[in-house]
């Protein structure tokens, strides 16, 4: 277990190394710069402006001192914060982002499997249906509808919920549905899939035969064993929470990690972006081995 | 046939071919054109002469949205054909040849499977300009691995059939082997698979031109159109409504499709 543990987190840190490389690369190589504006500067001042930055010296000594200052947990100052270091962005904005995912996660595993066990239990009834219909259509929804619908509808129109900014909890509500949507629609869908399997093993069968209710059927012994595909799903999960942070966060004024990082992208704020990536790659790849943990924890034919 | 007694999957299908043939007549069916201006009639609501309303500019919505889903049915379809033709071919191999050849191929295979795709998308956009070969490339440069696991792991159980044996037993050449003996057994698998990619391909398109690193004008595509739209929600909500529904429903239809042949 503990080789295995070890094992895996070595084998992530070239993954991890190879993404912030090509970032780095591919960022910098690509057109346009930090500090390109419409007015031509005199040479003198972007000279300078360049210096600052280290702009001017070989793209392998910016990297190798990018490295350097990794060692001890500097990502360096961001360009277009002035007088911010790229870990002070990091540790004010992440807090945000993180509760926005988290409360996503929470509410997503929590309706999925709720409307995904209903919906098998009552296969090809009317309510298996209705939510099949709603778990589909959640599939395809772009995000930036569902967005728009709920802003019109409980901003604008009834005016219960603030459209935006991220002050009091009322103003979560609508980004953590949001976001929440599509993750449950996945595991809705795939909790109603694993459990019309499990209803016609034989244990089920055994265990209505025996004169157990069909609650007791449905939560002692059919939810457990169809939880088990589901949980595969935390991997593709994460990385649906990491991309649909980018969209709900502009989208809703959020000051989290996503916002910050599609503005970076845009505006070529190199250190800024290479943070937030590095910070991005951890969180994707320890999910995974999160997803690969549980999933041998749950399931003894998994071995690890 | 199962999809043929499906309605529902008919209904999709039609619905593809609508929009399908709307976007490749664009100009025949719509006397607007796509940039034309019109400051006298902006922001109006639908009516007859402009049956989706215009935008801020005056230009009609309808026109915008016909135009708009030359891009990204175009970027859909041509990023899972390459997607295709590229895993394809890896995983055939792959699957065929066994020994170091798969374990070098699928080695990668896997690491390219681990890279957060959608963050490598936006570096090769910002790489190779936003623009249309950008978001080709950047759609297609991680689609393939799923494609190449799916024809990897076909290609294993099909290589050990005893029909496969008797070709190879009469001499025919592997590579005729693999092109004219396994991968016509494939190609309900590879044409369920093509059902699920096209609108993911469609969806993470419109996604990157919404937040503003995906296409940018003068490319139009419907991501671009609601993220035009959403600015002017507040007041003139049917600029988002029209481009996002017309993409939901596009969206919904191919999975209808999808689920339609798998049955």
């Amino acid at each position: 277990m503990a080789g295995y543990l070890l094992r895996r987190i070595l084998s992530a840190v070239p993954t991890l190394f190879l993404l912030v490389t090509l970032t780095f690369f591919l960022l910098r190589l690509a057109p346009g710069g930090p500090f390109d504006s419409d007015q031509a500067w005199p040479p003198e001042i972007q000279a300078h402006i360049l210096h600052k930055y280290e702009l001017d010296r070989p793209l392998s000594v910016q990297f190798v001192h990018w490295l350097q200052g990794l060692k001890n947990a500097d990502l360096g100052e961001s360009f277009q914060y002035l007088d911010r270091s790229v870990t002070e962005i990091v540790g004010q904005t992440l807090p945000n982002s993180l509760l926005l995912g988290g409360g996503a996660l929470v509410l997503s595993i929590l309706f999925g499997i709720i409307l995904g066990s209903l919906s098998a239990w009552k296969h090809s009834g009317v309510l298996d249906r209705v939510i099949s219909m709603i778990l589909v259509s959640g599939l395809s929804l772009p995000s930036y509808l569902l967005a728009s619908l709920l802003i019109l509808i409980f901003s604008l129109w009834l005016n219960w919920l603030p459209p935006a900014l991220w002050e009091s909890p009322v103003s979560m509500v609508l980004p953590v549905i949001t976001l929440a949507w599509r993750p449950m629609a996945m595991i809705g869908s795939l909790t109603r899939r694993s459990m019309i399997e499990t209803f016609k093993a034989d244990y089920i069968r055994t265990a209505y035969g025996k004169g157990l209710a069909p609650v007791q059927v449905i939560f002692k012994h059919a939810l457990k064993n169809s939880l088990i595909p589901v949980i595969s799903l935390l991997g593709p999960i994460a990385a649906n929470l990491v991309t649909g942070s980018f969209l709900v966060e502009s989208v809703f004024q959020i000051p989290g990690i996503g916002k910050y990082f599609v503005q970076a992208v845009i505006n070529r704020d190199y250190p800024l972006v290479m943070g937030i990536t590095l910070v991005y790659g951890v969180i994707l790849l320890s999910s995974n081995l999160m997803t690969d943990l549980l999933s041998a924890w749950a399931d003894p034919r998994i071995r690890i | 046939m199962g999809f043929l007694k499906n309605r529902v999957a008919i209904l999709s299908f039609g619905f593809i071919a609508l929009i399908a043939l709307l976007a490749i007549f664009a100009p025949w069916i719509t006397h607007y054109s796509y940039e034309e201006q019109n400051i006298l009639e902006r922001l109006q609501g639908p009516s007859l002469q402009h049956w989706m309303g215009t935008d801020t500019l005056g230009r009609d919505l309808f026109s915008r949205i016909i135009y708009g889903a030359r891009m990204s049915l175009a970027v859909g379809i041509i990023t899972t054909l390459a997607a295709l033709v590229i895993g394809t071919c890896v995983g055939a191999l792959a699957g065929y040849r066994g020994g170091w050849v798969d374990d070098l191929l699928m080695r990668f295979v896997d690491m390219i499977y681990i890279f957060p795709s959608v963050l490598l998308a936006i570096l090769v956009m910002i790489f190779l300009g936003r623009g249309f070969t950008g978001i080709l490339v950047a759609l297609s440069i991680t689609a393939w691995v799923t494609q190449a696991r799916l024809v990897r792991g076909q290609m294993i159980q099909i290589r050990e059939l005893p029909y496969i044996e008797a070709a190879r037993a009469v001499g025919v050449s592997p590579l005729r082997l693999i092109t004219r003996h396994i991968l016509p057994n494939l190609i309900g698998t590879i044409i369920v698979s093509m059902t699920i990619q096209i609108p993911t391909q469609i969806m993470s398109e419109s996604f990157l031109s919404f937040i503003g690193l995906g296409l940018q004008p003068p490319y139009s595509s419907w991501g671009t159109l609601a993220q035009e739209g959403f600015r002017a929600m507040q007041s003139y909500p049917h600029l988002i409504l029209f481009p996002g529904s017309v993409l939901f429903v596009t969206l919904l239809a191919f999975h209808f499709v999808g689920e339609g042949l798998q049955t």
